[in-house]
């Protein structure tokens, strides 16, 4: 039994030369008073001898329960309890992916293994991009797309190289992807550390801490990309049973297709929100902090994937208001 | 029952050690006399077990943490680290480097009294000789969970995705059998008969072959994920971790199949991290999440405190070759050894 606070992990995909190693290096070097564990894909691809990097292997597993998309990375699960057992030397660990590997299944480790779960927490995704190569990126490539619809926050990189209206051309585009990411300009990955590390942004209590713009109409088609986003709010109390069933329904049948999912609901008679979020299939939910005095108790979901539909979705989730015909 | 009505063993049979990080394993010497735990800082503390009440000998054995110990061949032990060195510890706590293999974590070793030793790394099994040369590596198709020999030395397991391979350690040509089964398997033990291949999967439960005819043994409804296993010395029963409770499966009267397993010592809601059987007795040896440790006898449930909770999760148990002491470590780096031989 650990009664040590749970380490936290931060997630660092993003495509090859976006400057993931320029930012790794950088965490590892500079003086900001904070030690990290560093899981890469490569021995030797940082320029430091340090006996806190640790070689992964990206090994992506199947779990054996029934759960068609549940893959989680098991060289992630074998290195991190590793890691437990010298966890007073490291304030953090910092997991990169590979350029070409989909995120899924290294944010899943952190919600199925029993092991990862006690002695860590998933502190964010970030995903650095090249401000320069990332539209064609997008159009070649899925895992571009779902680097970006995984991410919590982002990393515009190589500013230098792009014209403003480049910039927000490409901000666009991710934000049609995701539109509760967090986005940081930089050059050179010279964004200050603590703006990337430490964010907790997995944490429910932080759950759509960036509300996307929640758009009642079916105006906001983007078919830029494969992956887009929906929002939806609506005003009465949500049904806790008929929420349950839908959602369960909903990510066993659809979980595959639907990379993020977050909500806030508010149940009836209940001071408290509740938060709700999903990779794929894997759902965390529970009560955070009061409503906020004189603020409308609406609820709120905001799904990340591939071929949603609308329609559907927003009769599913006005379907789970109390009193909804059902 | 309060635990101030409890009498713990430690007190009046034993003596502890704060170590001050985590103990990945214990292991005795096998010819007695010396006891080595392992830390999670890199250290091995070495028990001259004739002199036991004096200071313990702490040797630095690897750069980074260790991350497996095992008895070695004849004495001392064998461990291996995340600075991907194999060592040798001798009885007076002499360091010697066997192998090393890149930056890899070797995250398990494992040893037979003939002096052969092996080490996973990575998707490898390198059996190493008894003069520290690797005598042939074993090619898996993912990582190796788990390692383990059998009783004569001859065969060697190892757990991987998808099942296990059994090899014959002295075979000219390298060709496993290959076990298979379905998911991720991690810790293994091979009967003291060697007739059957048991392992603990990420999945929550035990998946076993016996080897005459290759049929599959499901051990499930754990509550948490086994760490920890060990056969009874006739191999009548296998003890395993992850319950709240000693769960033993019955390898006799044709089960474990279709037989629900013993449970000892439950009743307290806290976990089960580790079981070491006697290396004679039907006796087991459990260690849990809290720190308590216990003796049990299998056949009568009798149970005895060994130490008491507080001190930190379980996270080592070992027994010396004759059944006379029991050492275990926990997370938090406190150690003990026990002396349960008869009092003259």
């Amino acid at each position: 039994m650990s009664d040590t606070a749970p380490v936290p992990v931060t997630v660092l995909t993003g495509y090859l030369g976006a400057g993931k190693t320029t930012l790794l290096n950088r965490i590892l070097t500079e003086n900001h008073g904070k030690k990290f564990a560093v899981v890469i894909n490569e021995f030797g691809e940082l320029g430091v001898d340090n006996d806190l990097v640790v070689d992964a292997d990206e090994e992506v597993f199947e779990m054996n329960n029934g759960c068609i998309c549940c893959t989680v990375r098991g060289d992630l699960i074998r290195i991190l309890s590793g890691l437990m057992k010298r966890r007073e030397k490291f304030d953090g660990i910092i997991v990169e992916t590979t350029g070409l590997a989909d995120p899924a299944p290294v944010a899943q480790t952190f919600f199925v293994d029993e092991d990862v779960k006690r002695a860590t927490k998933l502190d964010a995704i970030v995903t650095v991009v090249d401000a320069k190569h990332l539209l064609a990126r997008l159009d070649d490539t899925k895992e571009a797309e779902e680097q970006i619809a995984f991410a919590d926050l982002i990393l515009l990189n190589k500013m230098d190289l792009v014209s403003e209206a480049e910039a927000v051309e490409v901000e666009r585009r991710i934000r049609a992807i995701n539109p509760m990411v967090e986005l940081i300009r930089s050059t050179k990955s010279d964004a200050p550390i603590d703006s990337v590390i430490g964010r907790d942004a997995f944490n429910l209590d932080r759950i759509l801490a960036r509300e996307p713009d929640f758009l009642s109409g079916d105006d906001d088609h983007e078919h830029d990309s494969d992956i887009n986003s929906i929002s939806f709010e609506v005003s009465r109390p949500i049904d806790p049973e008929k929420f349950n069933t839908w959602m369960t329904d909903l990510l066993a049948a659809k979980g595959q297709d639907l990379l993020r999912t977050k909500g806030i609901l508010a149940y009836p008679g209940e001071d408290r929100r509740f938060a709700f979020q999903a990779v794929h299939m894997i759902a965390d939910g529970d009560y955070i902090g009061p409503w906020k005095e004189g603020d409308p108790r609406k609820s709120k979901i905001v799904f990340i994937g591939r071929d949603l539909n609308r329609p559907q979705l927003r009769r599913g989730f006005e379907a789970c208001q109390v009193d909804a015909a059902s | 029952m309060s635990d101030t009505d409890i009498e713990y063993l430690l007190a009046e049979r034993g003596l502890s050690r704060q170590l001050g990080a985590w103990v990945i394993g214990a292991a005795f010497g096998r010819e007695g006399r010396s006891l080595h735990f392992g830390l999670g800082d890199g250290s091995v503390h070495v028990v001259d077990l004739a002199a036991r009440g004096a200071d313990w000998t702490s040797v630095e054995a690897h750069k980074g943490a260790v991350l497996s110990l095992c008895a070695d061949g004849k004495d001392g032990a064998l461990t291996g680290g995340d600075d991907g060195r194999v060592m040798r510890i001798a009885p007076d706590g002499t360091v010697t480097e066997l192998q090393k293999f890149g930056s890899k974590w070797i995250e398990h070793v494992a040893s037979h009294e003939s002096g052969i030793r092996a080490a996973g790394v990575s998707k490898a099994v390198h059996v190493i000789d008894a003069k520290g040369n690797v005598q042939k590596s074993l090619a898996h198709p993912s990582t190796v969970g788990g390692i383990a020999f059998d009783t004569k030395g001859k065969r060697i397991a190892a757990s991987h995705y998808n099942g296990a391979s059994l090899w014959f350690v002295g075979a000219k040509e390298d060709r496993p059998r290959v076990l298979d089964w379905k998911g991720s398997h991690a810790a293994i033990a091979i009967h003291p008969d060697g007739s059957h291949v048991v392992t603990a999967m990420q999945e929550m439960a035990l998946h076993g072959w016996r080897l005459a005819d290759g049929q599959h043994m499901r051990m499930s409804g754990y509550p948490s994920k086994t760490h920890s296993i060990s056969f009874t010395s006739k191999g009548k029963w296998l003890a395993t971790s992850g319950a709240e409770s000693v769960v033993l499966w019955p390898f006799f009267g044709g089960g474990p199949m279709g037989k629900a397993p013993t449970e000892l010592a439950g009743g307290d809601g806290v976990m089960c991290t580790r079981v070491a059987c006697h290396p004679q007795h039907e006796m087991v040896a459990a260690g849990f999440e809290d720190g308590l440790v216990l003796l049990s006898d299998i056949n009568s449930g009798r149970i005895v405190p060994v130490a008491p909770p507080g001190e930190g999760g379980i996270s080592a148990l070992a027994w010396n070759a004759n059944g006379t002491l029991l050492a275990f470590g926990t997370e938090k780096g406190f150690s003990g050894v026990l002396d349960l031989s008869a009092r003259a």
